[in-house]
């Protein structure tokens, strides 16, 4: 008698929370068509899940304003709006640099004491809402990232955030293009990590010139997972 | 004077008188900045020239020239840059001159009103009569001089001003032949392109384009061309229309606390505007007289009618309420209401079928869903925190990285100031620093000695930076830097010498340099600021 063996993949793929890679990419085909995901540039897109950032999740950038500028940059150029909340010193010729388009930045540079209402209200109606984490208590960051899931907006935090899907940390190597008084900065490797929760919980990291030549954002090298061993050492 | 009685068919128009004050935006502007009205003076919106006064124009400054072309025909052009909002406020005054001899006065644009003729030329014995008071009253008051023109129908009567004639009645349509076609495209009317391609066709006169069947005008060139067809006819722009707009359209908003500022007004504007026209879009109407009156806390009542020869969208309404509100509430003293406004009526004072304003709206691109709910967001957070809360950023021509940058309020027209694709000698390469301090900090550069380093009268650095202190902090070792970027800016202005320099500072012991930008004043006592981080 012969029992009927399931291939060793399927098995697996039909645990709870487990899924193939093959149904892992068509169901990011369909989120990305279907307009659930808002689109990243193509050399960040292999760090996130949904290869995009997904409507609903709040995504926090450690360290480089650049990073978040260059987040913004895919999705405010395809039509989505955005809205940036709490930092007054944005460098707002690097973004359009990076390729944002303005026209649908809006920025609520001091939003004080009212900063819990005016970031619901901004996740009622816009796409794509960053704060600067900063001077948000975790109680109200808390809301917003549950606010920002039910409206199915995505919400951008720089700096840390409590319940963050994903964690995108950089990490700087030199800048080219100074020599001894002559040149201009030029260029910049950054190694992107990218880690979190759910189907982000393995870390991948990639290298991106940001800036790269011309101020914009350039791939470097494609984003790899971090070996599981680099993993324990880090 | 005998005035045979003007034919009463629906077709002409009533008889206007227009009184209008030529180069009104270089008046108002000259004015404001206290510059004799004799000087040449020229207004300039995008380093372009959108209006010159005599002075100027003699000198060779014309119309959309470049602002260094214009300074170099007329090396003492005073420049001013375009302000609706000043030409509307100064404007009021002239208003309210001519309100004290005749009734039913409407402001077409700041530098233009529009009287019906009629009753009052009965009343002062003759239009002559009537124009000559005016005039002495507009000079006397406001202190401008101002020309008057008489026809049928609004479009006629403006042209008439400009020329400064009393058109007989019935002899429009001689009047207008003779004129260029390119009269057609009145400031607000959006005729550039039907004008243009008229000229192409040969037709250069209105009197050729009104030779024209009205059927074939309607086949080649379809209502917008009937439009202009009727107007260069002598008709008016289009049958009256006989009903009164109902009541229910008056749009009466009161104010709690009350207005007294002219840009909570303006915000306000924008939310009764979009109201006013919605309701009037519901029966198919749209707008051309529109009356703005207001009742103050003490009592006062002020009121205006504003016309418009196209039927007028919510943008429209909102800009004509807040000039109107300009030019109540920074009035001179004695002529301003003595308390804010409690009580705003808008109302429908003449309506058209609402047709073409619908077609308008429908070709600017019909507002997107996506759209409409982030503006409401907007909105919201701006009655949070006041209409400077949100800002849209608009890239500008400049130098530095934050100078390049105009922070528009939500809802202001987003419109460049300088044209952004310009050269600007000096202006930093690409990449720009990702995070421009909104304050700059104070910092000091040294040498390997200790000194401080500045600036010399050739813009070189008078020594190679070493160190580099952020307010008074300790010193972070230069590992690499670039420049110094002198900023020339104007030569006939002196001042301290200025320049950029891109700085990279040792990090931490493990971490990579940090670069920055620095911005140094002067070269005795060198005042070196932080502007920007490369982060």
């Amino acid at each position: 008698m012969t029992a009927v063996v399931e291939p060793p993949v399927a098995r697996l793929a039909a645990l709870p929370g487990v899924s193939t890679a093959s149904r892992v990419a068509v169901q990011a085909e369909r989120a990305r068509v279907t307009g659930r995901v808002l689109p990243v540039a193509p050399a960040l897109a292999g760090l996130l899940p949904a290869a995009g950032l997904r409507r609903g999740s709040t995504v926090a950038v450690h360290g480089g304003t650049s990073l978040l500028l260059a987040l913004l940059a895919e999705a405010t150029a395809t039509g989505s709006w955005a809205a940036v909340v709490g930092m007054p010193s944005l460098g707002l010729a690097a973004a359009a640099e990076y390729g944002v388009d303005l026209r649908r930045v809006a920025l609520v540079p001091r939003p004080g004491a009212e900063l819990p209402a005016v970031a619901a209200a901004l996740l009622d109606g816009v796409d794509l809402v960053a704060i600067h984490s900063e001077t948000v208590q975790a109680a109200v960051a808390r809301r917003l990232s549950a606010r920002a899931r039910h409206r199915g907006a995505v919400l951008l935090t720089f700096g840390a955030w409590p319940g963050a899907d994903v964690e995108l940390s950089c990490r700087f190597s030199a800048w080219a293009g100074l020599e001894d008084g002559y040149g201009h900065l030029r260029e910049r490797e950054v190694t992107v990590r990218a880690r979190g929760r759910g189907a982000a919980a393995r870390p991948m990291t990639a290298s991106v010139a940001l800036p790269g030549p011309g101020g914009s954002l350039a791939p470097s090298s494609a984003p790899v997972a971090v070996p599981l061993r680099d993993e324990a050492t880090a | 004077m005998t005035v045979p009685s003007p034919r009463r068919s629906g077709e002409l128009a009533t008889r206007m008188l227009v009184l209008w004050c030529p180069d009104w935006p270089v008046v108002a502007a000259a004015a404001v900045g206290g510059v004799s009205v004799t000087a040449p003076a020229a207004v300039f919106s995008a380093n372009r020239v959108v209006a010159s006064n005599a002075g100027a124009r003699r000198n060779g400054v014309r119309r959309g020239m470049r602002r260094r072309e214009a300074q170099s025909n007329c090396p003492d052009l005073a420049v001013f840059a375009a302000d609706d909002g000043r030409d509307a406020r100064l404007f009021e005054s002239v208003a309210r001159a001519v309100e004290g001899l005749v009734v039913g006065v409407e402001v077409v644009r700041p530098g233009l009103v529009a009287v019906p003729v009629d009753g009052a030329a009965a009343y002062f014995g003759g239009e002559h009569a009537l124009v000559e008071r005016l005039v002495d009253e507009v000079s006397a008051a406001a202190g401008v001089e101002c020309q008057v023109g008489v026809a049928e129908g609004l479009f006629a009567a403006t042209l008439a001003a400009r020329c400064g004639e009393f058109v007989e009645p019935g002899r429009v349509a001689e009047f207008l032949a003779p004129l260029p076609i390119t009269e057609l495209d009145q400031p607000g009317a959006d005729r550039a392109e039907l004008v243009d391609l008229l000229r192409r066709l040969g037709l250069r006169t209105l009197g050729a384009f009104a030779a024209l069947p009205e059927r074939d005008v309607v086949n080649r060139f379809g209502a917008a061309g009937v439009l202009a067809h009727r107007l260069a006819r002598g008709r008016s722009e289009r049958p009256p229309l006989r009903r009164s707009p109902p009541p229910e359209l008056t749009l009466t908003e009161e104010f709690d606390p009350v207005v007294e500022r002219v840009d909570v007004a303006a915000f306000l504007a924008k939310g009764l505007a979009s109201r006013f026209c919605a309701a009037l879009a519901g029966h198919g109407l749209a707008c051309t007289r529109l009356g703005i009156y207001a009742v103050t806390e003490e009592g006062e009542h002020l009121g205006r009618a504003w016309r418009c020869a196209e039927p007028l969208t919510p943008a429209g309404v909102a800009d004509r309420v807040r000039w109107q509100f300009e030019g109540w509430l920074r009035a001179a003293p004695g002529q301003r209401p003595t308390s804010g406004v409690v009580r705003l009526r808008l109302e429908p004072e003449e309506v058209v079928e609402g047709r073409s304003l619908q077609l308008d709206l429908w070709q600017n691109g019909g507002t997107e869903e996506d759209d409409e709910r982030a503006a409401r967001a907007f909105v919201r957070v701006q009655g949070l925190l006041g209409p400077e809360g949100v800002v849209t950023p608009l890239l500008d021509g400049g130098r530095d990285p934050a100078g390049r940058v105009r922070l528009v309020p939500w809802g202001d027209p987003r419109e460049p100031s300088t044209p952004p694709d310009a050269t600007w000698p000096g202006r930093l390469p690409a990449p720009s620093p990702a995070t421009v301090l909104d304050r700059p900090v104070p910092a000091q550069v040294v040498d390997a000695e200790g000194n401080p380093i500045g600036i010399s009268a050739r813009d070189r650095l008078t020594a190679t930076p070493h160190a580099l202190s952020i307010t008074g902090g300790p010193r972070r070792e230069v590992v690499g830097w670039a420049g110094p970027w002198p900023l020339a800016g104007d030569r006939r202005r002196t001042g301290p010498r200025r320049a950029r320099l891109q700085l990279l500072l040792a990090g931490e012991p493990d971490d990579p340099p940090e670069a920055v930008l620095l911005h140094c004043a002067g070269t005795e006592n060198p005042l070196w600021t932080v502007e920007g981080v490369y982060d």
